[in-house]
Parts: C-alpha cells; structure tokens; sequence
C-alpha cells in the first residue's frame, strides 16, 4: 500500500544536509510498522513525505492511487483526508473544543451536519473521551489531547495512521495507553506507522521494525526489536 | 429510460455538490463568526484600529468638501467687468456680448445697461444731496454701459481678456477691469492651487498611512493564529476553507468600524457645522452630509470591508504554504 522507491531527501538551507539517502521498503495493508532511531536519524522527513509535506529529492513516495511524490499543492487537502496523523505535540485548535476538533476534520471534508453528530460522540468514546467533549484542549492533560488528536485522525476512517513520537510528551502509563489504542486501531483494520526512539515501547510490541541510521535503513525486520548501535 | 436514470444520476452529483458547497460556506461564515467572538480583545483592538483609520478618512473627506466649497465660493466673486464707451449703442454692445458667450471658457454675462447703472448709481447714494444735484446738473447719463463676465475658471480670465482686446472691440470698449485685477486674481489662482495640491497629498498620505496599519493590524491577528493554519492543512483543510473564515473575520472587521465611525461622525458634524456656516456660508455641512449620507457610508463600507478582505486575504497566503 505504501511504497518509498529509492527515496533521497537533502535539505539545501545553509549547507547541504542529508535527511535520507536511497531508503526503499513498501508497507502492506493491515501492517503496524515502527520506524526507529535516534533524533535526526530520518523518522520524521519520512512520516513528512507521506502526508507531502515535504518531497522527496530523489525517488517515488506512492500511496495506495496517489504518487505523492508529483502530488500539486491543491491536491494535498485530498490525500491528507485518507491520512490520519498525531504528533508529539498534539496539535489540536488552541480556541476549539474536544468536540470541535474533531469535527473539524470531517467538516472540512465537506460531511453533513448529522454525520458529524453521529460520528464525533462515537469517536470520543472510542479513546475514552465521551465526558470531556466540550473541554477545550487547556483543560485536557498531555494523555486526553493526544486521546483526542486520535479521534480526531480516526474520525475520517483512514487507511492508514501516521504516530510520530506519539508518547515523547507523556509518562509512561498514559504513554502505554495510547500504545495501546493504536494496537486496538490496528486490529480494526488500519495501518499503523509508529515513529518513535522509545526503545521500551518498540520492544513490547513485537512488530515490524524499521531502524534508521544517517538517513538509511539499517534494518527491516518482522518482529524487531530496538537495538542500540 | 436507462437515459433517464444517467440524467437523473447526474442531477444527484450537482445536487450532491451543491449541498456540499453550501454546507462548506455555512461552515466558513459560522467559523468566521465564531473565531471573531473568541478572539474577542484581538478582534477589538483590529476594530478600534480601523475605526481610526475610517475616522481619518472621514475627517479627510469633510476637509476636502469645505475647502472646495470655501474656494468655490471665493471663485464665484472673482469677475471683470467690460466698460463701454457712451458712444456705443445696445446693439453693439449685445452684439459683444454675444460673441463673448461663444467662448468656452465664460460661464455667465450680465449685462448692465446705462440706465440700469445709473439707477444701482442713485441707489448707492441714496440721500446724498451733492450727487444728486450734480447729476441733475449733467442733464445726460454719464454713466457707461458694462458687461460684468464671470469664468469658469479664474485661469480663464487671462483668455477672456485677451479676447477683448481684439481691435474690432477697440473704438466701443472703455476698458477692461482685468488690468486691475489681474495681480489678485493670479494671487488667488496660485493660493487655490496650492491649498488643492495639499490637500490631495496630505489624502494620500495618510489614506496610505491608515491602509498600512489596518493591513498591518489584521496581519498582526493572522499571525497569531499561524499554528492553527498548519494544523488545519494537516487535518486536509482545503485553502478555501481555511482562507474563507479569516476573511470572514474581515468583513465583520470592516462592517462594525464602518458602521461605528459614521455613528460616531455623525454627531460630530451637527454640532460642527453652525460654526463652519459662519466660515463659509455657501455650505451647510450637516444637510450636506444627510444628502450624502448613502455615499459616505457607502464608501466607508466598502473601504472597510474591501480593506479587511484584502488584508486576510494576502496575510493568510503566507501561512498556506505547508
């Protein structure tokens, strides 16, 4: 379903810095992958090519119909509606509710008002979230906004969900649940891409592993585990 | 009827996009509503910025409209006055007075016959014995026949004069008061002038002053709100929707100040204007500002508004490019 083709990313801003150099794997429908390795290893220009917003120097980025890699400005909004992605940082709308920010990613794809008020309760209540609908994200902790950033990129029933470094703000319990949650997605039926460096988290899972190092791929195994170089 | 049912297949996708369309600018104008509320002291110190800027204008447009009509008003009592000979006869002199009008440049004659001079004359110096027997003594109107010509323009009065000079007119013209004037007249030209070039350019000056700030201002407030741009794209918000509530924000920017500047002039001007009337009493400011009313608000409006979707419009550019 995704597919990086010799894929190279060197950032031209003060002197030439190599993000990835000649990284290809292709991951299959239903898959939990993480992606791995230390800080500036690559794991975010990867998870940034997918939703385009970055593009590769070199090579193909394909997702399921689109080559992201030729995709124009205008058609982003499109591919990023069949992507559901959660960040560090959560991202939520500072001035929206819980509520709101999750019905702003189908609103924004142009769904009706009675969709919108069938599928929000259902989503908040699926990460837990059903009584702190309308707090707004100050009045949520690092675990509820990243619960609710999860609605939020699930609410559109995408094929595939981007995590990148999902946990780095958060303990390790709340950390262990959203792992968790994204297991659960999983086994529903999305595809799952973790970018992570927390090696406690890769090694329970016991699934696909990506390392990457200076911009490569060092190993790609089913069932890894996070070794320290 | 297979036909039938792809026509009818699609009438339900324009329906379908019709739907999505309006239910896409229902979303735009309730966010665009909802985002002016909760920003509620960014929202008010935009508006009190261009509530200023508008007042600026305002304050210009009043100032524009009694200088012109203070220097209309001076132009109107500008005019030379042809003085005929005694000798010449009405039919000359209408004859004169004819091929005057056929110039561009008059605006108006009138003509003052001898007796109609003798009589503003007598009237003048009502009661002064001395006159009057004097001119009893003359048995004959000594008085002369006159064309007092009025111009467009004060500029034109040199034309005109130079008209009259023609040798033709020579043997039935007196003389011509330009001469006289001549130095005040070219006085009052160059002050007009001046007074109009000012005036234009302090207009643009600060019309370009208020339009900087005011783009300035909304640009300030989209700058805060940049984080929230990112996301949006993200989430797979096209740019029009996330465009359309910024500009939105604008519309309400430029419909409150407007609307708040001329409640806000309005007063203002009545209490002003008894004392411009003093000034210049060609005008009353107030009726003119009731009869133009339609217009200032109208202009004020689309400035307002104009200006904010312009504003939000190139601001919100910037922050699009993720």
């Amino acid at each position: 379903m995704i597919i990086f083709q010799n894929v190279s990313k060197i950032y031209t801003n003060h002197k030439d810095t190599i993000a990835l150099d000649d990284v290809s794997f292709e991951i299959k429908r239903k898959e939990f992958v993480s992606v791995v390795g230390k800080s500036g290893a690559g794991k975010s220009t990867i998870t940034k090519m997918l939703i385009g917003e970055e593009k590769p120097s070199k090579g193909r980025v394909v997702f399921g119909d689109y080559d992201i890699s030729k995709l124009k400005p205008k058609e982003l909004p499109r591919l990023r509606r069949h992507i559901g992605v959660i960040f560090q940082d959560f991202r939520l709308l500072a001035n929206k509710t819980a509520y709101e920010n999750v019905a702003f990613a189908l609103e924004v794809a142009g769904r009706s008002q009675a969709e919108i008020n069938e599928f929000v309760p259902q989503a908040l209540k699926m990460v837990g979230l059903e009584d702190k609908m309308s707090n707004f994200p100050k009045e949520l902790s690092g675990g509820e906004k990243q619960r609710v950033a999860i609605a939020r990129a699930m609410i559109n029933h995408p094929d595939i969900l981007i995590a990148d470094e999902p946990t780095g703000n958060l303990d390790p319990i709340n950390a262990a649940e959203i792992i968790k949650l994204l297991l659960k997605i999983n086994e529903l039926g999305t595809t799952i891409i973790l970018a992570t460096h927390n090696k406690d988290i890769v090694n329970d899972l016991d699934k696909r592993v990506i390392s990457l190092e200076n911009g490569r791929v060092s190993r790609d195994e089913e069932k890894g585990k996070y070794l320290l170089v | 009827m297979a036909e039938f049912q792809e026509t009818k297949k699609k009438e339900n996708i324009y329906s379908y996009k019709y739907n999505i369309m309006l239910t896409t600018l229902s979303r735009i104008i309730k966010y665009g509503i909802l985002g002016f509320w909760r920003n509620g002291w960014l929202s008010m110190a935009t508006i009190a910025v261009m509530f200023l800027a508008l007042m600026v204008f305002e304050g210009l447009f009043i100032s524009n409209v009694l200088t012109k009509a203070a220097l209309e008003s001076l132009q109107d009592k500008i005019d030379i006055s042809v003085y005929f000979k005694t000798s010449s006869s009405e039919d000359e002199i209408l004859t004169i007075k004819k091929e005057l009008e056929l110039l561009k440049e008059v605006k108006n004659i009138e003509y003052i016959s001898r007796d109609k001079a003798l009589e503003i004359f007598q009237k003048r110096h009502q009661g002064e014995e001395i006159i009057a027997q004097a001119l009893e003594e003359l048995k004959e109107n000594p008085l002369a026949a006159s064309l007092n010509v009025k111009a467009h323009n004060p500029k034109d009065y040199e034309v005109i004069d130079a008209f009259l000079k023609k040798e033709s007119y020579g043997e039935f013209i007196d003389n011509v008061t330009y001469a006289k004037n001549a130095v005040v007249i070219g006085r009052l030209n160059k002050i007009i002038d001046t007074v109009q070039k000012l005036g234009l350019f302090l207009t643009m000056l600060l019309a370009v002053i208020a339009v900087l700030i005011t783009f300035n201002t909304i640009r300030l407030a989209i700058y805060s709100n940049r984080e929230e741009i990112g996301i949006m794209r993200l989430v797979g918000a096209s740019n029009a929707f996330i465009r359309g509530p910024f500009v939105i924000e604008g519309i309400i920017y430029g419909l409150i100040s407007g609307l708040l500047s001329f409640a806000v002039i309005m007063p203002i001007i009545y209490f002003l204007a008894p004392y411009t009337k003093a000034f210049i009493p060609e005008i009353n400011l107030w009726n003119y500002l009731i009869s133009n009313s339609f217009n200032l608000i109208g202009y004020q409006l689309l400035f307002g508004i104009g200006l904010g979707i312009f504003s939000s419009f190139v601001a919100v550019r910037k922050y699009l490019k993720i």
